[in-house]
């Protein structure tokens, strides 16, 4: 249970949260992004998160916009303002809105007296009458009803008309009769708000200057391009949201990148496989030849590909392999988010496993983390999982403008090319070993002195199969030694333990920005808190330090069972009774009051 | 897979091929099968036909799943890269090395119990998709190294050593091929060599997927009377339904050879493929045709073999895929990396 916060009245002018009720399929998202962006262009910090339905028509769909000066944009569970444009849900979204808070509906048809609140002010528009009048087509009229309530949105909210006039002619360049439409639907609704209601409300707009040098993108798009900058030739893929959005994106990107304007032929394949199972097959048989190789899936997909992770493990061969995370367990809700999968990715496969995870909080370190993902999976020869989520991969967040370093030179680990293969004589797949326990690999097509067979079944260091258990053990025991120097490659967790705090919180993934805010809601109560959020396992030494340093940990996290407080306590030597839970898993993102609510019954006890 | 050092013993008088290589060359590690096994058979016509083809040692990827058919890839060209991935998942492995390196030439070898049960799925895409390779596919009925149960080739009322009859229908890799669209299907017979060596010449040449599938008896679980998948069973039901000579691009044809009953295939890469003794109405490259020429064969209980349907013009792999020419593992990254000033366009500002 998570105890509810009593805040003070504070402005609410770049300070609010609304909520959207729509009808999934009737071209809500159209009209919630313009809305988003025109914030966003107003220099303001702003988040949209679709809340959506598995289903492509017809039902219930919420998107949440917060709006936040300070750059507290996580998911908020208190809303300022509804719009309930979907009869369905009238009754849920009106006992959302908070005390003091407004409502607006489409007043073309009476409300329910049922649904009339005391505490909160609603705000009627004959949507659907105004739209009828002014567009012909039943789709249009639907489309429309959306974009007269933004216009309505924008007069109440005193976003500035002259930006999202701009923005229909960007996103309508060179179709002007769609542009005319959205215009006029927007003014129709603009104008209405403007003559019957006292504007603008409280909870308002105003420009600021925060958001120059960011970008609004999407986490499967970013990952994407960090695929095509990666240099990543071969994709494999079976289409399962929510990480559908990365391959489609990588195609794109790739389509404009990738064919040799010379010859007008792709350096890149896409392959959509028939399951997953072959598409991660497919990832291995390209990194084996020599290619860069990713596949994107979710859940589900991990599930199917645990037999072929654990060959690209023992067989050592490289691989990338995207998560981005949805509820599960089964099929689970595929529209919302969790953070369940770290345990079934750090231990993947039969037998003894363990793997490379990274965690990226934001689409700005999806892109860079798809780098290093491949970096680190050729430099030790091993599946890399990077562990995105629905909330990440699929909603636009403001992000540092992607950057790019030139100088920038893949690791492809250690592979020998014939001339060196000439001068050792005799190769040996899996000796010598170097410091980090990584062996030189060959490639197919290169030398014949090169050649060995790749096998998943018990082989000693020469490559060869063995059924002795002394061969055997030398393989698996340096694999061991392998995953542990990996550590100090992988990104080291981002720490701020400036308060000296005997309390510390340790969080991952996209967790980040609930738990920076609730940091600050702590500190006005007096609570001082240190903060580390692990970026990837296994855990280096500055992981181990911090849990060592405090006293009391938080580990906040988006799944039932505490996954990674479990392997935190696996795989460092802090003590289980050190470690404390919030844990949220219904399937939206965490919000700062989960934090709060966890943290203060350990402050107070 | 268990292998021991094959010794490896060249006299001068050994023949040597274009590369200046003897078929020792082309041998690979001494085989730990069962003595008499049909797949020791396929892999000598398989050193045979990659001897004759001349091609590097280092070009070739040997791909195979798991089974008794999975070790022979060990079994020859020890001089060139193997992959012995999982059960069932050869052909998405073979796919993406085939992705990667297009110049490679890859051979999956396969069993019964490998592509047609645990791998079917996988088979079958391997088809659309048309994947540049050579598939044998080692098919005795039988899964040998579990010790005897019927695969999914087993025929109906073949019986197991202890005389239980199978009682569920066969899956025929050569009907499902032609079902699914497949550019090039053999089959063969583990004890005929002097066949199955062009077959697999003309299958490395195919522009596609060439699947030869080769009944290759078990010695050990599956050669009894009752099986239908027997040395002797094969001999006395196999009924040869084209003889295929593959001519190598360099050499003439021979103006000697009579045309009666012969219809010729130019191949994509310049060689010939000719059909010698082909039946009235047998046309390879017709697929309505040949599927009906194997269903009433099937009817009258015969095996029938030779290379059996081809088609070198539908598009592969990399043609779909509209790719380099250049191996997409050995595309340098300058030419693969847009370059920080192509980000400036990324993302809503």
């Amino acid at each position: 249970m998570v105890a509810r916060i009593v805040t003070a009245p504070r402005s609410k002018v770049n300070d609010f949260t609304m909520k959207l009720a729509n009808v999934n399929g009737t071209g809500s998202s159209s009209a919630n992004n313009l809305l988003m962006r025109a914030i966003f262009r107003m220099g303001v910090p702003v988040s949209g998160k679709n809340l959506f339905p598995s289903n492509i028509q017809g039902l219930p769909t919420w998107y949440e916009i917060r709006v936040n000066k300070d750059g507290h944009v996580a998911r908020a569970r208190e809303y300022d303002v509804m719009v309930a444009m979907n009869g369905q849900t009238y009754a849920q979204d009106i006992a959302e809105v908070g005390a003091g808070g407004y409502l607006m509906y489409d007043s073309s048809w009476p409300l329910d007296r049922a649904l009339i609140r005391e505490d909160i002010t609603y705000f009627g528009v004959p949507l659907a009458e105004m739209c009828n009048d002014s567009f012909k087509g039943p789709r249009e009229r639907i489309l429309m009803k959306n974009i007269a309530c933004a216009g309505a949105l924008v007069a109440l909210l005193g976003i500035d008309m002259d930006v999202i006039a701009q923005l229909l002619t960007e996103q309508f360049a060179g179709k002007e009769r769609l542009r005319a439409s959205n215009q006029l639907a927007l003014r129709l609704g603009h104008d209405y708000a403007l003559e019957h209601f006292d504007h603008p409300l409280p909870c308002r707009v105003e420009a600021m200057d925060a958001t120059q040098g960011s970008i609004l993108i999407d986490g499967n798009t970013a990952a994407a391009l960090g695929c095509v900058y990666a240099g990543a030739t071969v994709a494999a893929w079976y289409p399962i949201t929510p990480s559908t959005s990365l391959m489609d994106a990588f195609a794109k990107y790739c389509a404009k990148f990738r064919r040799d304007p010379e010859t007008g032929r792709n350096n890149y394949l896409v392959l959509q496989a028939e399951d997953e199972l072959a598409a991660i097959g497919m990832v291995l048989g390209a990194s084996w030849a020599g290619a860069r190789a990713f596949t994107s899936t979710s859940g589900p997909g991990i599930s199917l590909m645990q037999e072929l992770i654990g060959l690209g493990y023992y067989a050592e061969v490289p691989a990338v392999v995207f998560d981005v995370q949805r509820t599960g367990p089964s099929t689970g809700m595929p529209t919302r988010v969790q953070q369940a999968d770290l345990l079934s990715c750090a231990y993947a496969s039969h037998g003894d496993t363990k793997h490379l995870l990274l965690f990226p909080s934001s689409p700005a370190e999806c892109f860079e983390m798809a780098v290093t993902a491949f970096d680190l999976a050729e430099r030790f020869q091993t599946p890399v999982f990077v562990l995105s989520d629905l909330d990440i991969g699929m909603n636009d967040w403001v992000c540092p403008a992607l950057k790019w370093d030139d100088s920038y030179v893949p690791d492809r680990g250690r592979v020998l090319d014939a001339a060196e293969l000439r001068e050792l004589g005799v190769f040996h797949r899996f000796e010598p070993a170097d410091a980090e326990s990584v062996a030189a690999r060959t490639l197919p097509g290169i030398s014949e002195l090169g050649a060995y067979f790749t096998r998943g079944s018990g082989h000693g260091s020469d490559g060869g199969y063995t059924e002795r258990p002394g061969e055997y053990q030398e393989v698996v025991d340096r694999l061991a030694r392998k995953h542990t120097a990996a550590a100090e490659h992988i990104p080291a967790p981002i720490v701020d333990d400036a308060a000296h705090a005997r309390l510390g919180i340790v969080t991952l993934g996209s967790c980040e920005l609930a738990v920076l805010e609730a940091i600050d809601m702590l500190k006005e109560r007096g609570v001082a808190v240190d903060y580390m959020r692990v970026r990837g396992f296994p855990f280096g030494a500055a992981v181990r330090a911090f849990l060592d340093a405090h006293d009391t940990i938080v580990v906040v996290e988006l799944n039932r069972d505490a996954q990674l407080r479990t392997l935190l306590t696996l795989e460092t030597p802090v003590p289980k009774e050190k470690l404390h839970s919030v844990l949220v898993y219904g399937g939206y993102p965490m919000s700062a009051e989960d934090v709060v609510g966890g943290v203060m019954p350990l402050v107070e006890a | 897979m268990p292998s021991i050092t094959k010794p490896r013993v060249t006299h001068p008088g050994l023949a040597r091929n274009a590369l200046g290589l003897t078929i020792r060359d082309y041998e690979g590690g001494m085989s730990t099968l069962c003595a008499g096994c049909g797949h020791d058979s396929v892999t000598a016509a398989i050193t045979q036909a990659l001897w004759e083809t001349g091609t590097p040692l280092h070009m070739i990827a040997k791909l195979s799943g798991i089974g008794c058919s999975a070790k022979t890839a060990a079994y020859f060209a020890r001089g060139a890269h193997g992959f012995n991935g999982a059960h069932g998942r050869m052909p998405p492995i073979a796919t993406g090395a085939s992705a990667a390196n297009r110049d490679l030439l890859c051979i999956g070898i396969s069993g019964d119990g490998d592509s047609l049960s645990i791998g079917l799925g996988h088979l079958g895409h391997l088809v659309r998709r048309n994947v540049r390779m050579l598939y044998v596919l080692e098919n005795n009925g039988v899964y040998g190294l579990t010790k005897g149960q019927f695969s999914a080739s087993a025929d109906y009322g073949s019986t197991t050593k202890r005389g239980d009859a199978n009682r569920l229908q066969p899956i025929d890799p050569i009907l499902l091929g032609l079902s699914l669209g497949a550019t090039f299907l053999a089959r063969g017979f583990s004890g005929d060599k002097r066949q199955l060596v062009p077959i697999f010449r003309a299958a490395m040449a195919h522009h596609g997927l060439a699947i030869v599938d080769v009944i290759s008896p078990c010695v050990t679980f599956n050669d009894h009377e009752g099986s239908t998948k027997s040395y002797l069973f094969t001999r006395q039901h196999d009924v040869q339904m084209t003889v295929a000579d593959f001519v190598p691009p360099e050499h003439e044809i021979e103006a000697t050879i009579p045309t009666d009953g012969v219809i010729s295939i130019n191949m994509h890469g310049g060689a010939t493929l000719r059909f010698r003794n082909v039946p009235e109405g047998y046309d390879p490259t017709d697929r309505t045709a040949v599927l009906e020429h194997l269903m009433a064969s099937r009817g009258r209980g015969e095996i029938v073999t030779g290379l059996l349907y081809i088609d070198e013009h539908t598009s592969d792999l990399h043609e779909l895929g509209n790719t380099a020419m250049e191996p997409l593992a050995q595309v340098p990254y300058e030419k693969l990396c847009p370059g920080s000033a192509a980000l400036a366009g990324v993302g809503f500002r």
